[in-house]
């Protein structure tokens, strides 16, 4: 225990030492979450929709039709009730939902105005924007067929929700995204270089005929790790708490948890990798190729992954960071319980497993 | 004298290379034993099974006591280590280095106290001491070094190439500290390109291809090979090689 805590003690020497790791354990979260205020809009095609119709009369059958045909919708089912319309929101299965209110053609036809509830998921504000946008639109040509026929033009009001997010505030949606990304630098990347940098200084030769066991050193160098990091996610959660105005709508400690066992998952990571290279360099072109760009690309908070090419849709699903950042959006954001993100939760877990598993093993063989 | 090191047809093989092939050798306590052999004549992969560090594939050793095989965390416990490359941490102090490697030697703090004391009083470090170890001179980091691998009373230290790129000057400083901690009955395992330092052993063993060609005091090496230099019977065994780099 001694030799663990002299080495510890050396760790965090050695990051606060170096104002070039200081600042990108703690100047990072800072800029990224004032940089990441502007978020990219895209189209986005197949939302999963469903249709709840209390008046099944010919207009309705209309629109839902005009709806079917429109690349935009995919509809999940139709005739619900609204009970079912949260709950299929709350499992994440689909990203609006469409209310016609009884007696909708009669309504339009005597008093040539009628209403149609647009409820969206905005936890993605972007995606939450254009698809109601696209709903009114198919709701208006709708409307201007009609137009044609009658003389007296004809009304018929949207009343979109935002469900979640009711701002449509951009934060929500990068602050899971930053903290990933942070966490995916502190932890992999620099765990990373600093077990090869022992490498290439010889040190690690030193310590290796020390009798402080191999995996020792390996677990000396997460732990101070996890610990700045951990500093990390509180620092970001309370900017985004007291400077975004963002509350934390689920359970902090969930999402604290959630936050550990990400943590883990990149430091696993990071110990693949340093045990797979031998130059600092290589270690971190690695880090950043490997590990940031797909979680920019893939982990859907730049790129809405709906949109993408089937194959590429395949890729995101090893992405440990998209895992995450859909447990993070959901706690923070959606408010949701353990209950909702377990197969998320589970997932990552299995990562995590996996490369430990394939760390030890090729650590194992590079002693031998 | 009390045998430390004993070896016996120690072999290892990576696929069809046969790194080090059957040497056979013994060393003393408290001797200075030189390991000597060209770029590439299985030094080291000799030295990492002394060391615990690679297991071998057929033959027998004993370091400080202790198998090879099954007891490599006994041999670390008492053997100290110095490589070629400088191995103290240079953005820490030369007493925060001290305190670390004391520390996973498993030293208490007390020892580790008196340990640096004498240590800075010895080496004349006493306005450096709380310096990083990053400002000083080449040759001041390989004495630290040496000082360090020797900080929990090995029974046995080996030093790779421990004086490669100081002048002879520097070179023989060195040597006094080397002498100093063999005085105290540490036995001392050198490899070393430089034969002036071989001059300096008590034994010196000469590997060529992966076998122990020469092994004996320096001054019967020179007989044994007619000789007037060490360089001279370095050159007749290397000659001999068979192995490119």
């Amino acid at each position: 225990m001694k030799q663990f805590i002299s080495f510890v003690k050396k760790e965090f020497s050695h990051v606060l030492r170096d104002r070039r790791t200081l600042f990108i354990l703690f100047g990072m979260p800072l800029v990224q979450i004032l940089i990441f205020g502007f978020a990219l809009t895209s189209e986005v095609k197949d939302s999963k929709i469903v249709v709840v119709d209390y008046a099944r009369d010919n207009a309705s059958r209309a629109i839902i039709s005009k709806f079917e045909a429109s690349h935009y919708f995919d509809i999940e089912k139709s005739a619900m009730s609204h009970d079912d319309i949260y709950k299929s929101f709350k499992q994440g299965k689909i990203k609006m939902a469409i209310v016609f209110p009884a007696k909708f053609n009669e309504t339009l036809l005597q008093q040539n105005k009628a209403q149609i509830q647009i409820i969206a998921d905005a936890s993605d504000p972007n995606t939450a924007n254009t698809i109601t946008n696209y709903a009114s639109a198919i709701i208006n040509d709708y409307k201007s067929q009609l137009d044609k026929t009658m003389a007296v033009p004809y009304q018929i009001f949207t009343e979109t929700k935002m469900l979640y997010n009711p701002q449509l505030a951009g934060a929500p949606n990068f602050v899971p995204g930053v903290m990933a990304l942070v966490l995916m630098l502190v932890c992999v990347m620099m765990t990373a270089i600093s077990i090869v940098k022992e490498k290439e200084t010889g040190t690690m030769e030193v310590l290796l005929v020390s009798p402080f066991k191999p995996i020792w050193v390996i677990f000396s160098k997460a732990v101070p790790y996890l610990l700045l990091s951990l500093v990390n996610v509180a620092s970001i959660l309370l900017l985004s708490v007291f400077v975004l105005d963002l509350p934390i709508n689920g359970s902090v400690l969930l999402l604290l948890a959630e936050s550990v066992l990400f943590i883990i998952t990149c430091l696993t990571l990071g110990i693949f990798i340093s045990i797979k290279t031998s130059s600092q360099q290589v270690a971190m072109l690695i880090s950043l190729m490997g590990m940031m760009l797909p979680t920019v690309l893939f982990s859907g908070f730049m790129f809405p992954i709906e949109n993408m090419p089937l194959p590429l849709q395949i890729i995101t699903n090893i992405v440990p960071s998209k895992w995450y950042y859909v447990i993070v959006k959901s706690i923070m954001i959606k408010g949701l319980s353990f209950s909702y993100i377990w197969k998320e939760t589970l997932i990552l877990l299995g990562i995590t497993l996996f490369f430990l598993a394939l760390s030890i093993k090729s650590f194992k063989i590079r002693l031998s | 004298m009390e045998t430390v090191i004993r070896t016996e047809k120690l072999t290892k093989r990576f696929g069809d290379f046969i790194a080090t092939n059957e040497i056979t050798f013994e060393v003393k306590k408290g001797e200075i034993f030189g390991f000597l052999g060209a770029n590439g004549a299985g030094k080291t992969t000799a030295m990492r099974m002394l060391c615990g560090l690679s297991i071998p594939s057929s033959g027998d050793a004993q370091v400080a006591g202790f198998d090879v095989y099954k007891q490599t965390e006994e041999i670390k416990k008492n053997i100290g280590y110095m490589s070629q490359k400088f191995s103290l941490y240079e953005d820490l102090t030369i007493l925060e280095n001290i305190k670390f490697f004391g520390g996973i030697y498993g030293l208490t703090d007390k020892q580790i106290k008196t340990k640096s004391d004498s240590l800075v009083e010895k080496l004349g470090l006493h306005n450096e001491a709380k310096k990083l170890v990053s400002g000083l001179p080449l040759g001041w980091k390989q004495k630290l070094s040496f000082s360090v691998a020797v900080l929990h009373d090995p029974k046995i230290v080996f030093l790779d190439e421990p004086t490669g790129g100081v002048d002879p000057l520097t070179r023989r400083q060195f040597w006094e500290l080397i002498y100093d901690a063999a005085d105290t009955g540490v036995t001392i395992f050198v490899t070393t390109h430089y034969m002036d330092e071989a001059e300096y052993c008590n034994r010196i063993s000469i590997m060529v291809d992966g076998r122990i060609d020469a092994l004996d005091s320096p001054v019967n090496l020179k007989k044994q090979f007619n000789a007037n230099s060490m360089d001279e019977v370095f050159y007749q065994l290397a000659r001999g090689a068979k192995r490119a780099e």
